[in-house]
């Protein structure tokens, strides 16, 4: 018998309300509870990156968070970023570089990448690889997501 | 890989953390960063019955003078937060300089400085860092308040002096005597990955150029940090020089330090490593410390 | 042969799904009913079982069922093999033994399931494997492959006399011929270990069977969805068009989701039927590193007989492979590794054999290279060897023995994985070593660099190989293209996709030939329902082989356009061109009429239709060659190891590839790279450590290192060199297993080279720093 409790968060700009058990992670609320699946499930023990979302605007692993522990605050997703027809610059730089194969991986770069861009205008290379350096890709080597996140800090300060 | 149930509590200040604490005993864990309890509840291997967590609450979260030199720093403070203060990186360079080397930045931003203390892993960084810099912990348990001092902090693998109704509330870095200097060496599979070996130094370097005083901790190998007794007996009094940090590393490596074999790494291969980064680290530190001396 | 979208590095069509979380994975689907399975593993790698109580854990509230063996009486069998046994190869023994769906009286591999629990959600499900009592007696493991084969050693499988699962000889020419005229031979034993698939995306399946209409939806992340269905069907007693396999977008394959006989293929479907729910099962990462299979070790006594000018007369290699407990995918791995051990030189005498052992270890299946690696891995090594004793340049005795551009097509002598001989079909290997070299100014670094680095106390090192790789081969694939009324175009074939392109690759080959924009093109892979006859995406086989069946079906549509086009138009055929997606009068542009449009007049719903002439536009072709087309390259790479610690740091990393003709180069070069990272870790990081008692102790991203960003070198530098096959119109090959197949060899030669002056000949892969400061600590001995 397990105690519920009710939490109210505030996911890509609106605000949720739901009952939930203490031990559900915050990976599973988000993609079976929320239905956003952008966001995926790699390893559950907080390597792999591939879980990564904002909370409070700092990138963590939602595997390594229980739902409970969102109550009153605020988490972005990829879902967050852009849509198909109208691409975040940084997902536009991606789709430009061919900077993902099976792209299972990537939401968990994006988001990783984000607050990354926001205070680099100009990343050199070992900046970048040492930025991503929390997220595994098995298909691409990385190198062209390093020629993506160059490229998108670029279309980021044109603007 | 799911965790087990758990009786969760949440609360939002300190006095009521502890007054949980004190009713659920062995019952309970405190939960702070969750970046090694979760994984770990995740594969199962560690099944709590009930959490105690204490990311809601502000008062646990600051860094501030002590009024000599020295920081407080409040156990749930991030690492993050941690790795970026410029106090920090102005009073205690030695945290700076090993913050990098904790995982990666998405973990640092929601581990917790005081969480990886008392989580005492024996590859911890902050365990080693915080004996290096004879830091005391302030632990609370309801109605009572107790100092521990580092040395005297560490029992074991993933086991402190903290009784199961006690929690970390602070940690208290002493203000560094003139002529100090620091450095942390580490060697690890890949960036971010656990160390095979590390060296965090602190020496006091006399204005006659001789070693006042050393305190070299070495992490990775053994249950627990350790700190060297050889390094003292060695270096202190004496001129810092290759062949004494030699001395050192072949002494400690051989008489301090119990590394085992795994799967990444020989016990004689991280007990060459460990040689190494001792070097390394003297090397660096008393370099360093040189350099303040001739800028004074 | 770069055409207006054919050869050119066009963006691709699943990037934006992809990018915006929109695309969907099999986890994110889900069913109303749904229940979620676990898998009860056995802890013990080889145990007898004696009994196993799941009552308790039927009474947790939130399980549905819990079954063990003896819940699926009948159902119960040991699976078809997924791969004929090599029955081509005179008087080889093969024994199969196949996987079972779960463990009766007897537990093979530690994570081999005991019971299947059925709850609300796998939390639940977890929580019930604490209910369960099981009790197992343990056997002693069967680890080591030559302890294996010892008389008395413990048996694998009780009704085989020994653990022998395989015996198999092939050889040409005449081995002691050579040996008797060589100046030369060298002995070694050579251990090569490989790695596990780890895909980001573990396993996962959900079913869904309808009890009133009898029919079956599988979703799975399966790389051969046709195979798969038609044995489930056939296990469930069902008409294969009654069960439906459809892949979701799928989070990387890398060989292991090629099975489709582990036991949660084969049990979810039955327990779906039992319980008239949807089932799903979602793997975790413990499960795919302990029960998913993967690539591990083999062991070879090689020996080389050579010339004193270089000149390589014959190999020969007796290895032993570990199968694993089962051997389901029969011998492709180790005849990967026969056909590929000389496959990039001129060696007229070779005797190979192979000794396929069981052990209580998982299940060994093709991981990215599939074998190819052991056998490149031995070749290279041994050149250099050679190479070192006779005092020449490694380069040197390479290029001296290559086969070269003249001698195609190369008749091995050699079965490969497809049961004919191995065939090089084209290639210009000379070419692709002089351009590595050069690329790496190879002979500037050896001469001057190194000395003078050298000098300095530095350790840096160069390492140079070739290889090939036997890509795209049969049996066959098929293609559908439908053009809509609308002009856009439907392309359904039966491969399914993990992010090599397919569904942009595929449309360029349509969109050329159409003359429509490749963004118009609709790919659909890994669909029964809507493509049922195909093997699947395996070998580096699917942009070669189901493009070529895409390419014969677009040509039949171009046809079928002109003939209709010219005939709604009033004018001869001769006298009509197809361009830009419409048939036009030459000459008269005005007068024409889009493809679109000729596929809703060629649909009339009332009138007459003519005789001999199909409904709207619309082409079925398949295409199987009769060998794989021969992809092939050299990697060279400047390493500078650190002398005191061993780390080991890639500065430089060159691999000039040969994928014939280049559908899109832009996804070839990505493919290339990531093949590139998987072999950096088969080199230096990745290792699965199974202990003498058969337990797995890297079953996590902990101990099973992954490369990251920072383990990359700087750039590699691709080079590229362009063979077209004969063997397809299009002259394209396969190229997804390239990057993976040479590392290993090539990270070796570079890191002994490096530390020079320790004369290590290293003959084993992977390494680590604490392994090769053991191997320098020896060789000071």
């Amino acid at each position: 018998m397990t105690n519920l409790y009710n939490i109210k968060l505030i996911v890509n700009g609106k605000e949720y309300e739901r009952t939930v058990e203490p031990r559900l992670l915050l990976s599973d609320f988000i993609r079976h509870d929320l239905g956003l699946n952008g966001t995926h499930v790699g390893c559950e023990h907080g390597i792999c990156g591939a879980c990564t979302i904002l909370f409070d605007g700092l990138a963590m692993r939602s595997c390594l968070m229980f739902a409970v522990q969102a109550n009153g605050h605020e988490i972005k997703t990829v879902e967050s970023l852009g849509t198909p027809n109208e691409m975040h610059p940084l997902q536009q730089a991606f789709h430009e570089k061919h900077a993902l194969q099976c792209g299972y991986c990537t939401p968990g770069f994006l988001m990783s990448l984000i607050p990354f861009l926001e205070n680099q205008s100009e990343p050199t290379d070992d900046q970048i690889r040492e930025a991503i350096d929390g997220n595994i890709c098995r298909c691409t080597g990385y190198q062209n997501i390093i020629d993506a996140v160059k490229l998108a800090a670029e279309k980021l300060v044109v603007g | 890989m799911k965790p087990t149930t758990f009786d969760y509590y949440v609360p939002t200040n300190v006095d009521e953390a502890l007054t949980y604490l004190a009713e659920l005993g062995n019952y309970g864990k405190v939960l702070a960063g969750g970046q090694s309890l979760i994984p770990a509840m995740n594969f199962r291997m560690s099944r709590p019955s009930a959490l105690v967590d204490l990311n809601n609450i502000p008062e646990l979260q600051y860094i501030l003078p002590d009024g000599e030199g020295g920081l407080k720093i409040g156990t749930m403070t991030r690492d993050s937060v941690v790795e970026y203060d410029e106090r920090v990186k102005k009073a205690f360079p030695l945290i700076t300089e090993a913050m990098p080397y904790i995982a990666h930045a998405q973990i640092r931003n929601r581990g917790t400085f005081g969480g990886a203390i008392a989580h005492a892993d024996p590859a911890g960084q902050l365990p080693a860092i915080v004996l290096t810099l004879n830091a005391s912990m302030k632990i609370n348990k309801k109605g009572q308040q107790r100092t521990v001092k580092a040395d005297d902090f560490f029992f074991g693998a993933f086991s402190t002096a903290l009784e199961p109704d006690e929690m970390l509330i602070e940690v208290l870095l002493p203000g560094l005597p003139e002529g100090s200097a620091c450095s942390y060496q580490q060697l690890s599979r890949q960036r971010g990955g656990y160390a095979q070996a590390a060296a965090a130094v602190l020496v006091i370097l006399g204005e006659d150029g001789l070693c006042k005083d050393v305190r070299l901790t070495l992490l990775s190998v053994a249950d627990v940090p350790v700190l060297s007794k050889e390094a003292k007996k060695i270096l202190v009094g004496q001129k810092p020089t290759q062949d004494a940090f030699n001395a050192v590393s072949e002494a400690a490596s051989k008489s301090e330090i119990d590394p085992g074999s795994d799967v990444h790494a020989t016990a004689n291969y991280r007990r060459h490593l460990t040689k190494i980064m001792i070097v390394r680290s003297l090397n660096k530190a008393f370099s360093r410390a040189a350099d303040a001396r001739r800028q004074m | 042969m770069a055409g207006r979208v054919f050869g050119q590095p066009v963006l691709r069509n699943e990037d934006a799904w992809l990018l915006t979380g929109k695309a969907e994975f099999i986890d994110d689907i889900n069913l109303p009913g749904m229940l979620h399975a676990a898998f009860y593993r056995s802890d013990y790698a080889h145990a007898r079982i004696k009994n196993i109580d799941v009552s308790a854990a039927l009474k947790r509230p939130g399980v549905i069922a819990v079954y063990t063996a003896a819940d699926f009486s009948e159902y119960w069998k040991a699976g078809p093999l997924q791969v004929p046994p090599p029955t081509a190869i005179p008087d080889s023994i093969f024994h199969a033994r196949t996987l079972i769906p779960i463990a009766k009286e007897k537990v093979r591999y530690s994570g081999e399931p005991l019971a299947v629990v059925v709850a609300e959600s796998r939390y639940i499900a977890e929580d019930a494997f604490d209910d369960i009592v099981v009790d197992l007696e343990p056997l002693e493991a069967v680890i080591d492959l030559e302890k294996a084969l010892e008389p008395g050693a413990p048996l694998v499988h009780d009704d085989l006399d020994s653990n022998l699962a395989a015996h198999v000889i092939q050889k040409h020419g005449n081995w002691d011929e050579a040996v008797a005229q060589a100046d030369v031979v060298i002995k070694k034993k050579i251990v090569v270990d490989r790695c596990a698939g780890s895909a980001i995306e573990n396993c996962g399946i959900l079913v869904d069977w309808n009890d009133r209409k009898r029919e079956m939806t599988i979703w799975a992340t399966t790389q051969a969805p046709i195979p798969y269905r038609n044995s489930i069907a056939s296990r469930l007693g069902l008409f294969e068009d009654r069960v439906q396999v459809i892949t979701p977008f799928i989070g990387g394959g890398f060989g292991p989701k090629i099975m489709n006989s582990l036991p949660h293929d084969v049990l979810i479907p039955i327990i779906a039927m039992k319980l008239k729910r949807p089932i799903k099962w979602i793997e975790d990462r413990r499960e795919n590193f302990l029960s998913t299979t993967s690539e591990r070790n083999q062991l070879h006594y090689a020996e080389i007989a050579a010339k004193k000018d270089g000149t390589v007369l014959g190999i020969k290699d007796i290895f032993y492979h570990n199968t694993g407990a089962y051997d389901p995918y029969a011998m492709t791995v180790p005849l990967n590794t026969q056909t590929h051990t000389i496959s990039n030189y001129n060696i007229p005498n070779y005797y190979t054999e192979i000794n396929m052992v069981f052990t209580n270890e998982m299940v060994v299946t093709p991981v990215r290279g599939a074998g190819r690696p052991f056998g490149i891995f031995v070749m290279e090594r041994m050149m250099d060897f050679l190479a070192c004793e006779l005092g020449i340049d490694p380069a040197d005795i390479r290029e001296h023995n290559l086969v070269n551009r003249h001698q195609y097509p190369v008749r091995t002598g050699i079965i490969g994985q497809d049961f004919v001989e191995n065939v090089l079909d084209s290639g210009d290997f000379p070419k692709a070593l002089a351009k590595v070299r050069e690329l790496i100014d190879y002979d500037k670094f050896v001469k001057e660099e190194q000395p003078r680095l050298r000098s300095q106390g530095k350790h840096k090192g160069i390492g140079i190989v070739c290889f090939t790789e036997g890509t795209a081969v049969g049996p066959y694939e098929g293609a559908r293209i439908t053009v809509g009324a609308n002009g856009k175009v439907n392309v359904a074939t039966g491969i399914s996709t993990q992010g090599q392109g397919h569904f942009t690759v595929l449309a360029q080959i349509a969109a050329e030939q159409l003359g429509v924009e490749v963004k118009d093109v609709n790919v659909i892979t890994g669909d029964t329902a809507q493509f049922h006859w195909g093997a699947g995406t395996f070998a580096s086989r699917g942009a070669t082989v189901a493009g070529t069946a895409v390419y014969k079906a677009a040509i039949k549509i171009r046809s079928k356009a002109i003939s209709l086009g010219s005939k709604f138009l009033s004018v001869p055929e001769d006298q009509v061109e197809l361009k830009d997606g419409r048939v036009f009068v030459k000459g008269e542009p005005e007068k024409s009429i889009s493809l679109g449009d000729i596929a809703l007049k060629a649909n009339p719903i009332r009138g007459t239709f003519p005789e001999g002439v199909e409904p709207g536009l619309e082409a079925t072709d398949y295409y199987g060659p009769p060998y794989g087309a021969t992809g092939a390259g050299s990697v060279a790479m400047i390493v500078d190891v650190d002398p005191e610690t061993m780390a080991v740091k890639i500065e430089r990393f060159v691999i000039t590839h040969d994928a014939g003709t280049l559908i899109n180069p832009m996804l070839v070069e990505g493919q290339i790279i990531g093949g590139v990272s998987m072999g950096i870790g088969n080199s230096f990081f990745e290792k699965l450590v199974y202990d003498d008692n058969g337990q797995l102790l890297t079953a996590s991203f902990m101990d099973y290192l992954l490369p990251q960003a920072t383990d990359m070198p700087p750039k590699i530098e691709l080079g590229h060199i362009e063979s077209p096959s004969p063997l397809n119109p299009l002259g394209i090959k396969g190229v997804g297993e390239a990057g993976a197949i040479p590392t290993p060899a090539c990270f070796v030669q570079a890191v002994e080279n490096a530390l020079a002056e320790c004369h290590l000949q290293i003959n084993e892969t992977p390494l680590s720093p604490s392994r090769l400061w053991e191997l320098v600590q020896e060789s000071m001995k």
